[in-house]
């Protein structure tokens, strides 16, 4: 029997009122077993009140071949950005 | 832009290079040499230091070293998480360790034989580890640059508590001050040898500079070692190993002795005083841990065939 563990990628929550961030990824048998484990290997000093743990294999990813066809439609649409528009400098609060 | 340019420019304008990046093969090669050889030497180094957790003086000295040497595990798992991004395996790396075709830091071939080489391993060899390990936050690959960030934070208390335990023994009995300079006697040249051959022998520095994995060449890092360890000393109140050693005040830095590179050699070649046992050690505990990786992949394949039943 094979006893090669999956990968499971770390998402660790800091503090109340952030988003989880990836912090890296560990090999546990179960998620019960994953969960625990980055609990000891991400959390040592008070770094998260939450984690999400989720088997590598189970993230579908951007290829970084095709970053700048996949992204292109966002690089020519300036007038999304407030900046786009001129307003007169005494207009306030806009 | 072909990938090969996209590489150059990304690591030419400082950025960082990602998992699923086209990277060079020597670059991938290097890559997993030096995250492997680093894990390899966090996973080693519990053992020099863990031999003296039953034997610490005290609570309060147990639980310190315990947390230190449960750190240094949580150091190699952050580097082997980094070394699987490029496509190796943990067990495969493992297994390369105990067969011996990987190497570790040759500082871990030393013996401790009192409590005191506790602290001064915190202080000399944490502190050598900290000089090489700063400037690799800002390694050109992303995922060793970032857990290089979380080893750098925690590397902190492992300094301070080496020192703080020195401290403490010189302000002790007339044996526990000869137990700080005994060991200081035999960590001090090895701590120096942690930065690798002269920089004239060093055969990977220019491309690793290039590519940049390495910022500071061995022996750049080893004077500003030097020079910060100096005043460290001083305070403490004892004598460094080297008659030659003495502040220039035209380079402004401390010259130092002539390390001997042919202990060097002779230790990375295998022929240290603890070689072979380190390795023993490693192997046994993984041996020795079979059963337990077993028995928990089977639980969690029973459990996982238990589920659409449980469902139903």
């Amino acid at each position: 029997m094979s006893t090669d563990w999956p990968l499971y990628e770390v998402f660790i929550r800091g503090r109340r009122g952030l988003n989880h961030v990836h912090v890296g990824s560990l090999h546990a048998p179960d998620e019960q077993m994953a969960l625990r484990n980055a609990r000891d290997l991400y959390t040592r000093r008070n770094e998260g009140v939450s984690i999400w743990v989720v088997r590598s294999d189970h993230i579908t990813a951007s290829s970084p071949d095709e970053k700048d066809p996949f992204f292109e439609p966002s690089a020519d649409k300036v007038y999304r950005h407030p900046t786009f528009y001129e307003i007169p400098d005494d207009i306030p609060h806009l | 832009m072909n990938p090969e340019q996209d590489f150059s420019a990304t690591i030419e304008a400082d950025r960082r290079i990602e998992p699923r990046d086209w990277m060079p093969e020597a670059y991938r090669k290097t890559m997993v040499r030096q995250i492997a050889q680093h894990a390899h030497s966090e996973i080693i180094g519990m053992q020099p230091e863990g031999a003296w957790i039953t034997r610490a003086p005290s609570l309060r000295r147990k639980a310190i070293l315990l947390a230190k040497v449960q750190d240094e595990a949580g150091h190699g798992l952050y580097l082997y998480a980094a070394a699987e991004t490029l496509g190796v395996d943990r067990a495969d790396l493992s297994e390369a360790l105990i067969a011996g075709r990987q190497k570790y830091s040759s500082i871990f071939n030393y013996p401790t034989l009192t409590y005191a080489d506790v602290g001064v391993i915190g202080w000399l060899v944490d502190g050598a580890a900290i000089c090489n390990q700063v400037p690799l936050c800002r390694s050109s690959y992303g995922p060793y640059a970032r857990a290089m960030i979380r080893i750098c934070k925690e590397e902190s208390f492992h300094q301070r508590q080496g020192y703080e335990l020195l401290l403490t023994m010189m302000r002790g009995s007339a044996g526990q001050r000869g137990m700080v300079q005994n060991a200081v006697d035999r960590w001090w040249w090895p701590s120096l040898m942690m930065f690798g051959p002269p920089d004239a022998e060093s055969s990977h520095t220019a491309q690793s500079m290039a590519w940049k994995i390495k910022r500071h060449t061995n022996d750049e890092l080893r004077q500003r070692f030097v020079d910060m360890t100096v005043p460290q000393a001083a305070a403490l109140g004892v004598t460094l190993p080297d008659p030659d050693l003495r502040w220039n005040p035209e380079r402004g830095h401390h010259d130092f002795g002539e390390v001997d590179w042919s202990e060097f050699k002779r230790v990375v070649g295998g022929d240290g005083p603890c070689n072979a046992e380190r390795i023993a050690r490693r192997r046994k505990a993984h041996e020795d841990g079979a059963w337990v990786r077993e028995a928990a992949a089977a639980h969690a394949a029973k459990a996982s065939s238990a589920l659409p039943e449980d469902r139903s």
